[in-house]
């Protein structure tokens, strides 16, 4: 029922540091597009722009409903999206070496973005049913580990590197933000730390090799090294105050490849310098503290476990995407949330401020 | 469990979310740290590094494996290929370094500005393509003005080199670029346009082997797109080495034999199924598609009569003539139609039904045993062997004997033949057979179609007493360390249709052809060396046309194809060979002379032994 008070309690900040993110994203992304040789991609400047409208509209539908009702839906947000998933991987269109897309006419969706946004519904009705200050016992945490499997292996088999590692560490954010008890945590800690070795001597050769590879780009010089290479020298090249708006010369010159998606951060540290990539990182970090503070404010359980699971998520993203271009973590496909190309990371994310917002201006409700 | 469980309420929530701040500011904080790094202490290097490109991948090519024969003969390898290559974005001004490098190279600047016109759209830091293969003197010139030519690079290549020209090129093959069909087709997944594949022969029927893995390396380039560092290099594979089973010694005898003849000598190991010699003739020269041939010589190679690009030995098929009538005698025996001891009598025609079937030798040959007919070639006593027979059981015996079907070589576009039986006929015609018709085909005229291998297969199958083998092209695979990959073994791919009796009959009767004066094949005849073959000559058009003529007088294309089979010795047979010379005439003189000199070539192990090491030392 509308109340006078959603207005009153409506979280414009919230909204204004999304804009402005979003407004950012979509400057840089026209430099990305359009310097690109040979034929700039003009095109997909002008999809983003509806992607953003569409996400709009998600956002819009998230406020209005009362985050609590997906307390009452989440078993079946759960099961329609691992549907989608299982659906995919058998009819999925194949691109770049792994079927991820669902086809609807004239649009593609990535099951898997909305996967995320499943699990963390789920593990948050689970978490705040049971959550209690002692933590979470092994024997408990059982459920949530294979809510959080299912999805992660299906995704695997697409293969999303990216998106199952993403799964697997919002889940892992949330329960070790519910705590997880003493002994259980010590258990977890030395078992793995025990299997690990294990499951190191097992592996053959050319497996080792892979993952060697993968920890360390440098050991592929003409794939994934080069790639790494490029981007650090794009980010370094900007300096202190960056070459300016569409002068991004590694930009330009295509060397950074997937420039439009993973690289993105690149284009715009090259073009703006350490000033520029400050104050992007600064309006992330808001980002990421507003909606804990969200949570913070929050007075049940569901909410505030909630809250911290679609932080978890922005903050994952721009963690590995971010520290990804500068070389600091191996190459995975992560969207850098509002500024990375791509429909189903705009609207998922936008999906999630929205819940935000919900959650936000319903805090003054009791129940 | 004595603890009391405290449900988690707001407070509770607060405080970990406190904590929950501060290490996600921590994080942040790193990030800062490493932008930090990057921007302002390694900004200044970065920018130099991001200025022109610096730091590119360049990819090496592979070495593309060798080929050498069964006694490590070189017959295959790769020699250095200069190509000159401009990358536009660097080699500012452009038509000033185009005009300098014009005039080092003696290379109109049309030519040199036409490949870069049509390469304009490309992204202007590929390398262009000027001149391929530029000689060591242009080399040299360049080398020396690098400093003034900014944007030109010279690659060295790898460019396949075929040592040997002409010798064995149906069976070597030949390489080519691929083109944009192969390219989608999905089976050749590492290569990229202008590239070079196999497209004919053992270059394309190994290429899995032959081809390496490319390479490549990140390297530093300076303001004028000249290397000054390599950063990383991924070595190229190179490919893995093939040793074929064929003899150089014998192949470049065999070539030598056939000169200009239009024709094919097939060789082989009774024992084991190793081809020995597979020349075609006329050959062409495989560096020809190479280096790259104007349309003018490739149509040249596609309009001559003589069919150079044909594989003989494997994709002629003509009819078999006297040499089928090894398969006829094996039918008559083994169906007990005729023995050992069985006579006729050959007055040089053959009356069936109302027309006359004649004998090659006008006067005829008297009275024939099995022996005499082999040997001498009668065709009265077979064409009423094959009679008795009839042609479905002739076809039988034929297609025991590995005749109107592949033999499985492993090289493309291999004949299938044709043994024609009764339904086959019908079929093909809708007309019965005629009983005169089976009289043609026991002499292998009339229909009968077969390659010189499958002749050959047969004939070494004779040879070694009834085991028909796979012929085989490949004799190991090895890295280029020598490590073997592969080592083929002997494939037993049928038996002759007959018994030990029935094969020492007819190898009885062949080793007379060559060691009776009156054998047709007394030509082969070395003294000290037992051989034993087989003479046959396909006549071009009815006998009866030409029969007033003497050899000589006959034109060319009406002349009889010739043929003779063989193997030595005799016992233990060491190797077995085919000759086939289209419109050669008489097969004892046309074609008997080339099996002889083969032969004698392998046999006389002194000889052989001598040419040998005379090669390898060239090496």
């Amino acid at each position: 029922m509308f109340d006078r008070r959603f207005v009153t309690y409506f979280d414009w900040g919230l909204l204004g540091l999304t804009f402005l993110i979003g407004l950012i994203g979509l400057v840089t992304l026209y430099s990305a597009v359009t310097s690109a040789t040979p034929t700039p991609q003009k095109t997909l400047y002008f999809k983003q722009m509806i992607w953003y409208g569409v996400g709009m509209a998600g956002m819009v539908f998230c406020f209005l409903v009362n985050y609590k009702s997906l307390y009452r839906w989440a078993p079946a947000i759960y099961v329609v999206c691992i549907l989608l998933l299982i659906y995919v991987l058998i009819m999925g269109k194949y691109g770049g070496g792994a079927r991820r897309w669902l086809v609807l006419g004239p649009i593609s969706i990535q099951p898997s973005e909305l996967v995320k946004i499943a699990v963390i519904i789920t593990l948050a009705r689970y978490y705040s049913k049971f959550s209690d200050t002692r933590g979470f016992t092994l024997r408990e945490l059982f459920t949530p580990l294979i809510l959080t499997a299912i999805p992660f292996i299906l995704i695997v088999k697409q293969p999303d590197l990216g998106t199952a590692m993403v799964v697997v560490l919002i889940a892992g954010f949330m329960t070790v933000f519910v705590k997880i008890e003493r002994r259980s945590l010590l258990c977890i800690v030395s078992a793995c730390t025990i299997t690990g070795p294990l499951v190191w001597f097992l592996l053959k050769g050319y497996q080792k090799k892979r993952i060697l590879t993968f920890i360390n780009p440098d050991r592929d010089p003409l794939g994934a090294g080069y790639h790494i290479i490029q981007s650090k020298i794009a980010i370094g090249s900007g300096m202190i105050f960056g070459k300016g708006y569409l002068k991004g010369t590694q930009n330009a010159l295509s060397f950074l490849p997937e420039q439009h998606t993973d690289f993105i951060f690149s284009v715009l540290a090259e073009e703006w310098g350490f000033l520029g990539s400050v104050v992007i990182l600064f309006l992330f970090l808001m980002l990421i503290i507003w909606g804990l503070n969200i949570a913070y404010r929050c007075r049940d359980p569901f909410g505030t476990i909630l809250a911290v699971g679609i932080t978890a998520m922005m903050f994952w993203q721009i963690f590995i995407n971010v520290g990804m271009a500068m070389g600091l973590m191996p190459i995975v496909g992560v969207t850098l949330p509002f500024i990375s190309y791509g429909g189903s990371s705009i609207v998922s994310i936008m999906i999630c401020v929205g819940l935000l917002m919900s959650i936000s201006m319903r805090r003054f409700l009791f129940e | 469990m004595g603890k009391y469980l405290k449900t988690a309420d707001t407070d509770w929530y607060k405080q970990r979310l406190i904590r929950v701040m501060l290490c996600v500011s921590g994080a942040f904080f790193i990030l800062l740290i490493r932008l930090f790094y990057l921007q302002v202490i390694q900004g200044q290097e970065l920018r130099r590094l991001s200025e022109n490109n610096c730091i590119r991948l360049q990819s090496t090519d592979a070495y593309r494996g060798m080929i050498f024969d069964r006694n490590g003969i070189l017959l295959v390898d790769n020699r250095p290929s200069f190509d000159l290559s401009i990358i536009l974005k660097d080699a500012k001004p452009v038509d000033l370094t185009i005009e300098k490098l014009a005039k080092l190279i003696e290379v109109p600047v049309s030519e040199l500005m036409k490949k870069i016109g049509h390469n304009k759209g490309i992204s202007s830091y590929k390398p262009i393509l000027l001149k391929q293969d530029i000689g060591r003197d242009a080399l040299a010139a360049v080398e020396v003005r690098k400093f003034d030519l900014p944007g030109i690079v010279v690659d060295v290549k790898p460019r396949r080199h075929y040592i040997k020209r002409q010798s064995a090129a149906h069976l070597i093959g030949y390489l080519s670029e691929i083109n944009s069909d192969e390219l989608k087709s999905g089976k050749y997944l590492e290569c990229k346009g202008g590239d070079f594949i196999g497209k004919f022969g053992v270059e394309k029927g190994f290429e899995q082997f032959l081809k390496g893995k490319r390479g490549g390396r990140q390297v530093e380039v300076n303001v004028m797109g000249q290397v000054v560092k390599v950063l990383k290099t991924v070595d190229a594979l190179p490919g893995q080495n093939i040793y074929l089973t064929i003899d150089y010694i014998l192949q470049k005898k065999a070539e030598a034999l056939l000169e200009d003849a239009a024709g094919a000598v097939v060789a082989m190991d009774p024992e084991t199924g190793d081809i020995l010699v597979m020349a075609s003739s006329p050959s062409f020269d495989q560096n020809a598609f190479v280096d790259g041939m104007s349309y003018k010589q490739w149509e040249s190679l596609i309009s001559n009569p003589l069919r150079p690009m044909e594989n003989k030995a494997v994709q002629g098929e003509y009819p078999p003539a006297s040499t089928f009538k090894i398969v006829t005698a094996i039918a008559g025996l083994e169906e007990g139609v005729i023995d050992e001891n069985t006579t006729m009598y050959c007055p040089g025609y053959y009356k069936y039904g109302n027309r006359i079937y004649r004998c090659w030798r006008r006067g005829g040959h008297g009275s024939v045993n099995i022996f005499k007919a082999l040997s001498e070639s009668c065709d009265v006593f077979f064409y009423q062997v094959g009679q008795k027979l009839g042609i479905d059981r002739l076809a039988f015996y034929a297609k025991a004997c590995g005749l109107g079907s592949a033999t499985g070589i492993n090289l493309d576009d291999e004949a299938e033949g044709l043994i024609p039986t009764s339904a086959w006929k019908k079929r093909r015609t809708g007309i019965s057979w005629q009983g005169g018709e089976t009289l043609s085909v026991a002499i292998g005229q009339g229909y009968n179609l077969s390659t010189p291998l499958q002749m050959l297969v047969l004939t070494s199958a004779l040879a070694n007493g009834g085991t028909r083998y796979k012929p085989l092209i490949l004799k190991s695979v090895k890295t280029a360390d020598g490590d073997i990959v592969i080592q083929t073994k002997k494939q037993v791919i049928g038996m002759l249709p007959a018994s030990k009796n029935t094969l020492s009959i007819v190898k009885k009767g062949l080793r007379e052809v060559v060691n009776s004066p009156k054998g047709t094949g007394w030509i082969a005849h070395i003294k000290g060396m037992d051989i034993s073959g087989k003479t046959g000559t396909a006549q071009v058009v009815g006998r009866a046309n030409d029969s007033h003529l003497s050899e000589k007088d006959i034109p060319d294309h009406f002349k009889a194809h010739a043929w003779f089979v063989s193997y030595a010795p005799s016992v233990d047979p060491q190797i077995a060979v085919a000759v086939f010379i289209e419109h050669g005439g008489h097969g004892s003189s046309a074609a008997a002379p080339i099996a002889r000199e083969i032969i004698r070539t392998y046999l006389e192990k002194d000889e052989y032994g001598s040419q040998l090491n005379a090669e390898i030392s060239k090496q």
